[in-house]
């Protein structure tokens, strides 16, 4: 990546200004032209550096229900397990571990209600139980990398 | 807070692919909803305002930037002392998200999440092993879980994005 490229992003992670010509005012910032900062976004999100660029939103205000989970995966099941999880739509991301609880993967869905059935269904799909661990409170939600 | 108002919720729904790579972004996200550019930018400002949208801009995939060595780590913390501390923890700089969650016992007693996202293991480690000690955890039961492969990563869904992403 070149050192423009991780100027854009780490300008760019503090957010874009809310103008009529918003990359405009951010590419004269960065002392280049508004094209080019178009060109560069479009091949960070094209070869995935950025997974996607606009608004985060707060999943609750839209209605939206989500729950971290937990597994113990026996290692020598783990592959067949993780396709078994990842076949549910409602699995929004999973990571592997490096612990006795070795799969991790969060819930998206619809409805709390929804949740608790993807749950069960994960439970009896896969025999094994699932620990689920809802949120209670944010304390810091930056998630700003240094490019 | 939830949504009600018909024009945020064509709004939102219309970001939800992310905002158009064109010089007048705002106006071109308002046209098929019926909404003027000054408009637009006027929502999306009171939307990061009330917290529905929590941040604007790029967002990245921390692997394809080289930070390989993530760490989420886990305190069994009293009820009484978690929020003091959960802000303590959240406000240390190398800290990327600070959350409390339910806890799962006696399976799974931890309550107080961090993460760390960091190109090298030893260097999350010594941050990890300092901010531990500063924040006065260290009297409590801890885990440390390194993140190996990740199985998948899509945008969530939510119900107003149908598809979207």
């Amino acid at each position: 990546m070149e050192e423009i490229d991780r100027r854009i992003i780490n300008r760019l992670q503090e957010g874009l200004p809310l103008v009529e010509a918003p990359y405009a005012a951010a590419a004269k910032e960065l002392g280049i032209s508004e094209e080019e900062l178009l060109s560069r976004l479009r091949a960070l999100l094209d070869s995935g550096v950025l997974s996607r660029f606009g608004p985060m939103f707060n999943p609750e205000a839209l209605g939206g229900a989500f729950c971290l989970c937990a597994m113990a995966v026996p290692e020598e099941a783990y592959e067949e397990v993780a396709g078994m999880v990842n076949a549910f739509p409602e699995v929004a991301h999973n990571y592997r571990r490096e612990h006795r609880f070795n799969m991790w993967f969060v819930l998206a869905c619809e409805t709390p209600g929804r949740i608790a059935q993807v749950l069960r269904e994960i439970e009896e799909r896969t025999g094994l139980p699932v620990l689920d661990l809802p949120k209670e409170r944010e304390f810091y939600i930056g998630l700003r990398l240094c490019a | 807070m939830e949504l009600t108002d018909p024009a945020d919720l064509a709004l939102v729904d219309a970001l939800c692919a992310g905002l158009p790579l064109v010089p007048r972004p705002y106006r071109e996200l308002g046209r098929p909803i019926g909404l003027g550019e000054e408009e637009v930018i006027a929502r999306i400002r009171h939307l990061i305002e009330v917290g529905v949208i929590k941040r604007f801009g790029v967002v990245v995939r921390h692997h394809e930037l080289g930070y390989n060595a993530n760490a989420m780590t886990v305190w069994q913390v009293p009820e009484e002392e978690i929020d003091r501390l959960g802000r303590r923890l959240g406000a240390v700089p190398e800290i990327s998200l600070c959350y409390r969650r339910r806890p799962a016992p006696p399976r799974w007693p931890y309550n107080l999440y961090c993460m760390i996202h960091g190109r090298d293991r030893q260097w999350v480690g010594e941050v990890l092993e300092r901010i531990t000690r500063e924040c006065g955890l260290d009297r409590f039961p801890r885990q440390v879980l390194f993140s190996g492969r990740r199985f998948r990563q899509q945008g969530a869904r939510y119900r107003l994005c149908a598809g979207g992403q």
